[in-house]
């Protein structure tokens, strides 16, 4: 029994170096499509809600599209579709970002317009008859505080992403679940495998979670909301 | 009285439809450097959405509104943010920005409207808090401010902005009793200082007292309008006077609860 304990520990111990390295991948996927999906989503969300009706048109139309579609299905789309079609040659990593980033901007911008449209309308009416532009009352007024409210909303969006990125295995990105499924598919050791990626999503999961509760700590608007514990 | 000065404000025939409901009729309204004008009527008369109309948060659907006898041209964005820089807006609700401290609420027009540096917006600022006696609460957030401090912040962060004419949406009517005084004291000095002001309320005695003209407004009309001496004579009969009683005699009954 114990002598199959340490065979199985040896495996992952010869395998751990390899899935780490996906690990590095894994989060710069992840990095690189929350960035995106921010900076997409941002605006979107501002245009949703001040712009004009095109443009509401337009961003429900794009958010329609990439929330109804399962994210397989989309990387499938772009990558071995689209992609092709215009002869755009990406590596897997950056393609994997652009298509879960596209997605993720979907889901974020549902995010921040719900905390935008949580905020008193009175906030931009005062920053208005203080003589500032439209722009400059969502810019210093709206968004500093949309932001904050959206950080618990964002760290869900997170952790789905997070795990959304092993679905990027499927174009060879070489991240913990490739990784994971090309020695497992070796060695046969299924279970020992599978079990540490889990535990390295679940650390990744852990410590981006800590840290998105850190920043909300860091940024909360004292004497406003009530915090863990108090009304 | 004051009628050789031309007037500082000046709007002509404001009317809005909201929703097929015709909710200010033809409303014009003059005010001469220093003077008070108080709005007074039922609630739903039309006073706040006329406050509105006069800095274009509700852009009225006819009329012509001119600061200092300049006809403001609502579509155009600089003219109506200069045009909003001078005419200072108090919220009944306050309306703080709730991420930002005290001090940082009346610096951060001075600093992205009026270009000042963040030195010297936050000088400017930290005065203004002064003029209102808050500079000790310079770095509390609106959350930590009590009403009447709230609005005494606000009416810094309008007057930083050196206004030539401030508008008062019913500045009391969110507070505690206890705490109207503060804010009142405020606009009392305001007004001792000269500024210039149209101001919706509720305190009939503050408006017997300094309003240099009481217009009263009903389903958004301005039914009647003159000094408080004419309007609350014992005996005038007038609408105005009539209200005021009500009011009066509401006070006690309500001061029993």
């Amino acid at each position: 029994m114990t002598e199959l304990l340490l065979a199985k520990l040896s495996v992952i111990l010869d395998a751990l170096p390899y899935i780490l390295e996906g690990t590095l991948v894994t989060i710069l996927t992840v990095a690189g499509s929350l960035a995106l999906g921010f900076v997409v989503g941002v605006p979107m969300a501002v245009l949703e809600v001040y712009g004009p009706r095109w443009s509401r048109c337009l961003i429900r139309t794009y958010v329609w599209f990439f929330r109804g579609m399962p994210i397989l299905l989309l990387l499938f789309l772009f990558y071995f579709g689209l992609f092709e079609l215009i002869g755009l040659n990406l590596s897997t990593i950056a393609a994997s970002c652009l298509v879960l980033g596209m997605a993720s901007a979907a889901y974020q911008s549902q995010i921040f317009r719900g905390s935008i449209q949580s905020l008193p309308a009175g906030q931009l009416r005062a920053a208005l008859a203080l003589g500032m532009r439209e722009s400059e009352g969502i810019l210093y007024i709206v968004l500093p505080q949309a932001l904050r409210l959206s950080i618990p909303g964002w760290s869900n969006e997170f952790s789905i992403l997070l795990k959304d990125s092993a679905m990027c295995f499927v174009l060879g990105t070489p991240e913990i679940m490739a990784r994971t499924h090309f020695v497992a598919s070796r060695t046969y050791e299924h279970l020992a495998l599978y079990l540490t990626a889990g535990v390295l999503y679940f650390c990744i999961t852990l410590v981006g979670v800590s840290l998105l509760r850190c920043l909300e700590r860091k940024v909360r608007i004292p004497g406003y909301a009530s915090v863990n514990g108090s009304f | 009285m004051t009628v050789s000065l031309s007037p500082v404000l000046s709007a002509r025939h404001i009317s809005v439809n909201l929703g097929g409901k015709q909710i200010l009729d033809d409303v014009s309204i003059d005010v001469s450097p220093g003077e008070l004008k108080v709005l007074i009527g039922p609630s739903g008369a039309g006073k706040s959405t006329f406050l509105q109309c006069l800095n274009f948060l509700i852009p009225p659907d006819t009329g012509i509104i001119s600061l200092e006898s300049h006809e403001i041209d609502a579509k155009n964005p600089r003219a109506l943010s200069l045009y909003r820089r001078q005419v200072g807006m108090i919220f009944q609700d306050f309306n703080l920005f709730d991420h930002l401290t005290a001090v940082d609420n009346v610096a951060i027009a001075l600093r992205k409207v009026a270009g000042l540096s963040r030195d010297e917006a936050r000088r400017r600022a930290m005065a203004e808090l002064d003029r209102v006696g808050l500079s000790q609460k310079s770095g509390l957030y609106p959350a930590e401010l009590s009403g009447g401090q709230k609005q005494r912040v606000a009416i810094a962060r309008a007057l930083a902005m050196d206004p030539k004419v401030m508008l008062l949406d019913e500045p009391t009517s969110a507070l505690d009793p206890e705490l109207v005084g503060e804010v009142l004291a405020v606009i009392r000095d305001l007004a001792a200082g000269g500024m210039t002001m149209i101001m919706a309320t509720h305190q009939m005695d503050f408006a017997q007292a300094l309003a240099t003209e009481i217009l009263f407004m009903e389903q958004g009309r301005i039914i009647e309008q003159g000094s408080p001496a004419e309007l609350l004579a014992p005996g005038s009969g007038t609408r105005t006077g009539d209200f005021c009683r009500r009011l009066l005699d509401a006070a006690p009954a309500a001061a029993k609860d």
